[in-house]
């Protein structure tokens, strides 16, 4: 599935004007890493992916399908299809980790059998088996991360979407994730990432797009983190 | 992917729901604790009203009109005026008291009075008025069988005047004060009840929607992970009803001791009304009220306030 942002732009109100006629593809299985300094639009970009928010330019095209126009109904059909990741993990508190990862089969309307075989198995590609009834908050940085990736990959979605999901992680929790996007990216995924840690961008080696004050400055198909 | 049916569905909101409220122990239990006081709000209106009711109701009971017949009006002529009478659409019912009758309750009445019984020995004869005692259906209606009485030139047989006295006129003023009492208290009751109904339902709404109001990143987590708005909501909704299912069998065994321990003052203080025995009597009634009122508040709330919620 490929991604198509046509000429987008999003103004909040007159003065704010977080993305400024942004225009790119993303090829299906492309690992795509956005860089750039707080306020350059890498957030804004990812949220109109998942249409929590509307560009007031342009057209953001997943495969065939302009998203900006999808009722809610239909937007939850391509939410399904993307999985995401976030810096703050965004799990359900009350749930256990099994609960959290089984809600996204639950709400793309899988069945039972599927989950109760699905679940242990994701868990175990992100290596937390022995994790499976514990409660977020008792859970480390790093393995709150690696559940967030395995609810985004449980629905076997065409796309990932990582929004600084090493933001909140010491280094060797930032090493294992940075390889799980790689392994989902290898798997056939699709993978976009946001992130100004330098580290991450150089061991990656893949597309670099730039962004600053809502532009996009630079696009390298091997890049490195230049600013 | 085929969508799993509506079984499974609701299988998965139901426990989801139960789950929600269990985990959040202590804000599910501030929840209840404020839904109890509204039910029991609820509950109190619906004794107060029984109460109020039944009160009236021996009230208006306690109205009536005595017509006192001369002494040598025949019972002939007496019991065709009765029967005149109970056609008389406002009658509701009508008592003969013989002379015979009146100077049995008399003595009955001054039994420890022995002046009172020799001065009546005394006398010989039966110096006391048959009368016919009328109740109407409506304490309004008085006015108009008094007129009726005094208008319907009521003559004996042979021609003789046969009423010595209509009593409607002695008490006019204390029934007319009376009906007024018992209608302003009735318009009173409903206005009181319903403010106090209408402002503890609010309470609680607002307390579950603060309690919806933690969950609100919750919401947008589940609906960036592709639920739908239902899906969502159901979870939501049925804790409401849970809370509301706890809450209404709280209350009603709240009730329980209270209007035990009421039960006895209020027969004393309200004419004959024992509210533990209404409570009793009508448990099926109150518990279908409190317990539907609870759920209702319940389901509507956390519907209403999730809906807030639901951005994407």
């Amino acid at each position: 599935m490929s991604i198509i942002f046509d000429n987008v732009s999003k103004k909040y109100s007159d003065n704010c004007l977080a993305l400024d006629k942004v225009s790119f593809i993303v090829k299906p299985n492309e690992f795509v890493s956005i860089v750039g300094p707080s306020g350059a639009g890498k957030t804004t970009l990812l949220k109109m992916l998942l249409a929590e928010e509307k560009p007031t330019e342009g057209k953001i095209m997943l495969h065939d399908i302009d998203i900006s126009f999808l009722s809610s109904k239909d937007m939850n059909f391509v939410r399904r299809k993307i999985g995401a990741v976030f810096q703050d993990f965004r799990l359900l508190p009350q749930k256990n980790v099994y609960e959290n990862i089984a809600f996204a089969m639950e709400a793309a309307g899988r069945p039972d059998e599927e989950i109760e075989s699905d679940v242990p198995h994701v868990l175990e590609l992100v290596d937390l088996g022995n994790k499976i009834w514990n409660f977020p908050h008792e859970l480390s940085g790093g393995e709150k991360q690696r559940v967030a990736i395995a609810r985004a990959i449980v629905n076997q979605p065409d796309i990932i979407i990582a929004d600084e999901p090493t933001g909140n992680l010491d280094p060797v929790n930032t090493y294992d994730i940075v390889q799980i996007l790689k392994k989902i990216n290898d798997l056939g995924t699709t993978v976009i990432l946001t992130t100004h840690n330098k580290g991450v961008i150089d061991s990656i080696g893949r597309r670099v797009i730039t962004m600053q004050e809502g532009k996009v400055i630079r696009d390298d198909p091997i890049g490195k983190y230049i600013l | 992917m085929n969508e799993p049916n509506f079984k499974t569905k609701l299988r998965r909101v139901m426990k989801a729901g139960f789950f929600n409220f269990w985990r959040s122990g202590f804000v599910s239990l501030a929840s209840i604790l404020v839904m109890v006081i509204t039910l029991s709000v609820i509950g109190s209106v619906i004794f107060v009203g029984a109460i109020l009711n039944i009160t009236m109701g021996e009230l208006r009971n306690k109205v009536d009109i005595n017509v006192y017949f001369v002494t040598t009006a025949t019972e002939n002529d007496i019991l065709s005026l009765k029967k005149k009478i109970e056609t008389l659409p406002e009658v509701k019912t009508i008592e003969y008291t013989s002379r015979e009758k009146a100077l049995e309750n008399f003595k009955l009445v001054h039994e420890n009075d022995q002046i009172t019984l020799q001065a009546l020995e005394e006398l010989g004869d039966n110096p006391l008025e048959a009368s016919l005692n009328i109740k109407a259906k409506e304490p309004s209606q008085y006015e108009g069988i008094a007129n009726f009485l005094n208008e319907e030139n009521i003559l004996s047989s042979d021609g003789q005047k046969i009423i010595d006295k209509i009593n409607y006129f002695e008490n006019k003023v204390a029934i007319d004060k009376l009906s007024r009492i018992i209608d302003s208290a009735e318009r009173l009751g409903l206005a009181l009840s319903l403010a106090l109904v209408i402002v503890s339902v609010v309470i609680t709404f607002n307390t579950i929607r603060l309690t919806i109001y933690i969950s609100r990143e919750e919401i947008s987590v589940m609906q960036l992970v592709g639920a739908s708005k239902n899906y969502v909501k159901g979870p939501f909704v049925i804790t409401g009803i849970i809370v509301g299912l706890i809450s209404g069998l709280i209350t009603m065994f709240i009730f329980f001791p209270i209007s035990y321990w009421l039960g006895n003052t209020t027969q004393n203080f309200f004419i004959g009304l024992n509210i533990f025995d209404y409570y009793l009597s009508n448990f099926f009634q109150i518990l279908f009220i409190v317990i539907g009122s609870g759920v209702a508040i319940g389901a509507v709330s956390s519907f209403l306030a999730v809906r807030k919620y639901l951005k994407l």
